[in-house]
This record gives C-alpha cells, structure tokens and sequence, in this order.
C-alpha cells in the first residue's frame, strides 16, 4: 500500500466520519493518482461533500487518515492546507459578493503571498501590482477578460461558477476539489465548463469532481468513486460504473435486486 | 476663520478619525459600540502625560494611539471570541468599563475631569485626519484591506483560502484602537479639558452610525457619513429657522413659536437615519455605486445590476 502511494496525490485510507450518533462516512478508502481527472458520485446525501469538507479541514474524521502526497494532513488547520496543494470551489458559490472578479481571483492566491511585506504592499493604488496583474492574466488565460473591475454580485451565475474555480486556481493547487461544477448550467453552458476543466487539468492539475450530471462525468473522468449512505460501493473505470448492480441499486432502488422479486412472489 | 468654523472644523476632523478607528473592525466584519471607551483611554492618556507629566504633544498623542492600540489588542482576544450582537454588547460593556474606572480614579481627576494645559488649534487635527485618511485608503488597497473585506464577506471561504482570520481581525481591531486614541488626544489638546461625560454611550452610537450609513465597503463610507452627520445638524441649525418662518408666514402666524424650535433639527436628524437605513441599508456609498460613478463604464453592466438586485 506504501508503495502505491507516491503515484497518488491523494488517498483516503479507512476514513469514518460521525455527527453524534449518525454515521455520514464509513471506512472509506480510495486513491486519487496524480494528474488523475477522478468523479465522486452517488445519490444525494451519500457523503460526497462530507468527504469534500473532510479533505479541506473544514472536518476532522473521527478514524482513518488522508494522506496528500503520502503525508498526513487530517490534523492541519484548513487555513494551511491550500498552502500545501489543496484548493476548492463550492456547491453554491461562495465568491466574495462586494469584491470584483480580480480582487475575488487575487484573494485565491493567498496561500501564495505569506510574509508581511506582501500583506502590506498595495494591490493597486498607483497603477496595478504583480498579483493585479497575473490575476488579470489568468482570467484572460481562462477566457474570461471581460469583467475584471466588475463586482461579482452584478454577474451572471455561469461566469461565477468559472470565477470561483479560477480563484481556486490563483493559489496553484496540485489537486482541485470540485463541488457540482455544473449545477444550474443549462447544456451550452456545460459544454463550455467541460472544455474548460479539460484544459485546467492538461496544465497538470489533479482534479476530483463532485457531479450529478453523468453526461459531465463521462466526458471529463476516466474513473469514479461512487459513494451510497456514507460508504464506497464502486471505485473503477467511468465507462463502467452504469453495469455495476451495487451503482444501480443505490440509483434506482431496490427493484432491479432478485432477493426484492422473491419477496414480492412471496406476498403473491 | 471664525471661532464657530474652526469649530466645526475641529470636531469634524476628531469624527472623521474616530469613524476610521470604528469602520476597520466593522470592514472585517465585526461590529465595535465601544468607540467612546477607547477614544477615553487615548485622552485621558494624553490629558495625563500633558498635564501630570508635563509631557509635550509630541509625546502624549504617540502615547495615546500606543495605549488606545496595546489596549484593544489585548481585549480582542477573548472579545472577538463572540460574535454579532454578543460582540456588539462586549465592546458596548468594555467602554463603560473604562469610563467607570476612570470616574473612580482620582489621579485622572474623577468626576472633575482633568485641564489639558497644551493647546493645539484647529490646523492639527485638520492635518491628522488627512494623513488618517490616506492611511486608510492605503491599507484597504493592500493584500491586507483585501483580507480584512473577505472576511466581512465569508469568514468560512477566506480561512480556506489561507487567511488567518483571526489575526486579521485581532491587526484590525488594533489598529483602529490606535485610531481611536489618536481622536481622544487630539480631543484633549483640542478642547483643553476632558471629562468622563464626553466620552457616553451616545458617542459611540454615533461613531457607529457614521460608519454603517456611510457604508462599509469602502474606505470612502466612513468620510461621507462623519462629514454628513457631523455637518447635517449645523446646516440644518441656519436653514431650520428659516424654513419654520416661511411655514408661519405661509400660515399668516407672526413671533416666536415653539416648537418646532432648533432642537427639533435632531428630530429631522433622526428621521433622515431611520429613512437611510430603509432605503440604502449598505450605506451610502457602496462599490457597485462607486463602479458605477467610474468614467467610461458602458451602461449595460448597470443595467444587469438591476436586475440582480
């Protein structure tokens, strides 16, 4: 298992996570290999953002370890963990509503700027600063020059979405955590995204994706983790996570399961 | 100049510096009532060194921002443990705090108050509140006014992005208690006198309400409300009687009538604070405003504005 482990940027081993006497992640193991363009999927509620939260710090698990780069990170602060690779966009978008797209974008690259001398050199007051300027560019990088002096609460919810992930991007994570990247983004829309993540991750980002659009996930992920109540119940290729019955039962019910039509003959 | 506009020269300066001391802790989000405690703590201190010490204003303003800032780091500590209007109670507690314990020390002259014997004219703390103001505009254009606006915006998001909240806070707080005692020494040498009175819960209302209906987006809030709160009652104090002898003339009423008489311009006062904060409860001066105001911006972004809003 150690040894596997220098090829994956990131791997849960044994992971539980409890709220009082409810068990939202139980011994969940898995492996993101670096560079990988990984899917976290399953039915609402079976612990894809808890695992989300348990990798940014925002939880700690009760067992189990999350290794970055073989390391251990469950007992780092939240706050120095996208120092250390880790960055995240949210479900709903969390950007800073009263700052504009490039101060939201210039806020990712936080991790970045530790000393006091950055803390306390303008950003820009006469003319724009070096953080002014690459935050400008990565936007333009990302296709999205338009807007930079705009106030984000003034844009629309497709180009926020793009925004947040750019912002994650500032603090040059190595693994990107994205949470439903495409809720709420009609086909175009999702169209645009995918291409967008495709060209993040040729820059050599590792990216693990929350989604509950299918379509998303099979054109941008070679593989999948699919979790059902807190656990893993299929971890494997894209291509054939709809074949699995375990997948279909947690998706569809218990129907398509033959112990279910001996019961119902049962009652016949 | 006159006596009446060095004045209002003079208190408008103090206000402008003492809504900065209260608008850095509010930018990050975190409400402070306690203004009239710390501007106490910074003239006393003067008050004390200049009178007791025979200290120079040299000496006493440097000291007071140094007490008014050692001061509030100290207590932001366990008091930014609390949050909204816990934290609003604990500052609103800290200043009576001080202002009892300044009343039952005799050496700061109790109840009596203490004579400032230096004397400083109105250029000073003219000249204080601009370099205060330059200040401000200066550190919200850093990375740290950056830091300082995230956290009043998410504190959640900022600590993922690798901000310390809790020391960006704890540096705000600071700084604007150092502000704060920069305002009371200057009110010391200003006024020549302190007294425990001055320095009432009211003032800290106010300062408050300068900071909230000047908005607290940007560094531009704070000026716009001091400057209209501080002048509005003076404008209203030549225009109201006036006014009231046009309405009596209107309605054929001749000699003196009470009310409504030139107390009432508070009344008016408090009318147009209740309106404001119906009408623009982000202040009155807000980013979008300010990115609206800016030359060359097509009209279409506002008209989006709109809508979202």
């Amino acid at each position: 298992m150690t040894q596997t482990t220098d090829r994956n940027i990131l791997s849960l081993r044994n992971v539980s996570k409890r709220f009082g006497g409810l068990s939202v992640i139980t011994d969940v193991s898995f492996d993101v290999p670096a560079g990988a363009r990984m899917a976290l999927i399953g039915p609402n509620g079976a612990g894809k953002t808890t695992i989300f939260n348990l990798i940014s710090g925002f939880y700690q698990p009760n067992e189990g370890e999350i290794l970055l780069e073989s390391r251990a990170i469950q007992g780092i602060p939240s706050r120095k963990r996208i120092g250390l690779g880790v960055a995240r966009s949210f479900q709903n978008i969390r950007l800073m509503p009263h700052l504009s797209v490039v101060e939201n974008v210039m806020l990712g690259q936080q991790a970045r700027a530790g000393g006091i001398l950055d803390m306390l050199k303008p950003l820009s007051l006469f003319g724009r600063s070096a953080w002014h300027r690459e935050a400008e560019q990565l936007l333009a990088d990302m296709d999205l020059p338009t807007y930079p002096g705009e106030v984000v609460a003034t844009l629309p919810y497709g180009v926020r979405k793009k925004i947040e992930v750019v912002r994650a991007l500032a603090a040059r994570p190595k693994l990107l955590l994205l949470d439903e990247p495409a809720a709420g983004l009609n086909a175009a829309e999702t169209d645009n995204l995918t291409a967008f993540l495709k060209r993040i991750s040729e820059t050599g980002v590792t990216l693990l994706v929350v989604e509950h659009d299918m379509g998303l996930v099979r054109r941008l992920c070679d593989d999948a983790v699919v979790l059902n109540f807190g656990r893993k119940i299929y971890d494997g290729p894209t291509a054939t996570v709809q074949d699995n019955p375990l997948v279909l039962e947690a998706y569809l019910g218990p129907r398509h399961a033959s112990k279910d039509r001996q019961g119902a003959a049962h009652v016949a | 100049m006159s006596g009446y506009w060095t004045g209002i020269l003079t208190i408008l300066s103090i206000n402008v510096i003492m809504a900065y001391a209260i608008f850095l802790p509010v930018a990050t989000g975190q409400l402070n009532l306690g203004g009239a405690g710390f501007q106490a703590l910074g003239a006393y201190t003067a008050a004390f060194l200049s009178a007791v010490a025979g200290q120079s204003a040299w000496a006493t303003i440097p000291a007071a921002m140094a007490v008014g800032g050692v001061v509030s780091m100290a207590i932001a500590f366990p008091l930014l443990r609390t949050r909204g209007v816990y934290l609003v109670l604990a500052t609103f507690a800290f200043a009576e705090v001080v202002a009892g314990a300044i009343l039952n020390t005799s050496e700061l002259g109790g109840a009596m108050g203490l004579s400032v014997p230096e004397y400083l004219d109105y250029p000073v703390p003219i000249i204080a509140a601009i370099l205060v103001t330059l200040f401000v505009f200066y550190l919200m254009a850093t990375r740290f006014g950056l830091t300082m606006r995230a956290c009043h915006d998410d504190d959640v998001v900022t600590d993922l992005l690798g901000v310390s909240i809790r020391g960006v806070r704890v540096a705000a707080f600071a700084i604007g208690g150092a502000l704060a005692g920069l305002a009371g020494a200057l009110y010391a040498h200003t006024f020549s006198f302190v007294e425990i009175q001055s320095f009432n819960a009211s003032l800290s209302i106010y300062v408050l309400l300068y900071v909230l209906l000047g908005g607290t987006q940007s560094a531009l809030g704070p000026l716009f409300g001091a400057a209209f709160f501080t002048l509005l009652p003076e404008v209203l104090r030549a225009v109201l009687p006036q006014v009231k002898g046009a309405l009596a003339g209107l309605f054929g009423i001749q000699g003196a009538l009470s009310p409504p008489d030139e107390s009432w311009r508070f009344v008016i006062l408090g009318v147009l604070t209740v309106l404001m904060m119906m009408y623009r409860s982000e202040g009155l001066i807000t980013r979008t405003l300010i990115e609206r105001l800016k030359p060359g911006r097509h009209p279409a972004s506002a008209t989006v504005e709109e809508a979202s809003a």
